[in-house]
């Protein structure tokens, strides 16, 4: 085989040393890092990419919080300013029956009292009425004429008697 | 590799330029020619696949890439974030050899054929090694011939055992890549003497080594990517029990 001739060693060898030492230092100090730059940046791009899908995941889950949390808040807002309205309209309510039923008792009481005052000038106008009645009856039917006192009087007995 | 005289004829190496600086025999040869062709292809494959990189990577870039990520994870898998210093020798030791075996395959002159070529490389594989077991461990590396756990009566056939399958180690990484070349391109260099020689003989019979080349050649292809990697895959393990001291 020719491949264990001595002779070749040496130019396979120095070749072998010379080609190999001039590819590693190609590739380390030129082209390797030319890979590496872009396979960084891709990573990078990627790293980044991925951040600013978190950043803008936790924003949306703040703008939700912050939603929920006024919707919350309006709720209860509206409820208390409900609880409040009522509390108005029952108390004014209460207020208004208050007046009425005081109202009521005293035009109640003034109607009473003119009642009473009424009741009081009829009989007075009855009893004048009933003693010029009896005074006229008397005198067309004995022709005497009555004293007006004393058929005053005979209406009062005759009350009385009733 | 049309020789037709004899199979071993494609191994031999040719002067193209003869040269004796200092008394030494440093003489361009067909091999070299081809190595330096394929320390060019390598350099250019990368540096034109790199132009105009962007960020999603066309096929060209994307190929290139496709390397370097693969020989990346082969040393990150084998040897963690410690070896990564390595990496551009790794790449350079793949990309040589995988270029010489294919180029091999397509007429050149197989360097990688060689016996001085691969052991070279391997002895420059085990140096390094060796250096980083010593740089990192101090004399504490010895005890990489004393397995731990193994029991004291045993040392006297352990510790010689283990020298010994160091010492092995760039014979063994050499003689493997040096034996699938020559198995391949001998067998190709007969069965492309057996098409003539039997069609010589009856046209017909030359028909069946001639179709049993391509397949053959498909077969040396694969072989000329595994030796490859299975050198890189090796220098990697061999780096990492240098650094982690473990078997």
């Amino acid at each position: 085989m020719p491949q264990f001739d001595p002779a070749i060693f040496s130019p396979l060898l120095v070749w072998l040393v010379v080609t190999f030492v001039a590819l590693y230092v190609l590739m380390s100090k030129f082209a390797l890092p030319k890979v590496a730059t872009i396979i960084d940046q891709r990573a990078e791009r990627i790293e980044g990419n991925l951040a600013k899908a978190e950043q803008l995941k936790s924003d949306a889950a703040a703008v939700l919080a912050a939603y929920e949390k006024a919707i919350a808040d309006a709720k209860a807002q509206a409820q208390a300013e409900l609880a409040k309205a009522a509390a108005e309209i029952a108390a004014e309510t209460a207020r208004r029956e208050a007046d009425f039923g005081k109202r009521l008792a005293e035009q109640t009481k003034t109607a009473e009292g003119r009642i009473k005052s009424a009741q009081a000038d009829a009989m007075v106008q009855v009893r004048a009425i009933a003693s010029d009645l009896a005074a006229g009856i008397a005198a067309k039917l004995t022709g005497a004429s009555v004293d007006q006192a004393a058929a005053g009087a005979a209406v009062d007995a005759a009350i009385k008697e009733r | 590799m049309a020789e037709a005289h004899s199979p071993l004829a494609q191994f031999e190496i040719s002067t193209i330029q003869p040269f004796h600086p200092f008394g030494i025999d440093a003489s361009f040869t067909n091999a070299s020619l081809i190595m330096v062709v394929v320390v060019g292809l390598i350099t250019l494959f990368i540096v034109s696949g790199m132009r105009n990189a962007t960020i999603v990577p066309g096929r060209f870039q994307g190929m290139v890439e496709f390397f370097y990520e693969f020989i990346a994870n082969l040393l990150k898998e084998n040897t963690g974030s410690a070896g990564k210093q390595f990496f551009p020798l790794i790449f350079s030791l793949f990309m040589f050899i995988l270029g010489c075996n294919l180029i091999g395959l397509f007429g050149a002159i197989t360097v990688t054929s060689h016996i001085i070529v691969t052991f070279a490389l391997a002895f420059m594989i085990i140096t390094i090694v060796t250096i980083v077991g010593f740089v990192k461990h101090g004399t504490h590396y010895f005890s990489y011939f004393a397995p731990a756990g193994a029991p004291m009566w045993l040392m006297p056939l352990m510790i010689p055992l283990e020298i010994i399958s160091y010492l092995i180690r760039p014979i063994s990484l050499s003689v493997r890549l040096f034996a699938n070349m020559v198995a391949g391109h001998v067998m190709l260099g007969v069965l492309g003497t057996f098409v003539v020689g039997l069609g010589g003989l009856f046209f017909a019979l030359g028909a069946i080594p001639l179709v049993a080349i391509p397949m053959i050649f498909a077969l040396e292809l694969l072989v000329a990517l595994l030796q490859a990697y299975v050198f890189a895959i090796l220098t990697c393990i061999y780096l990492n029990d240098a650094i982690h001291l473990a078997h």
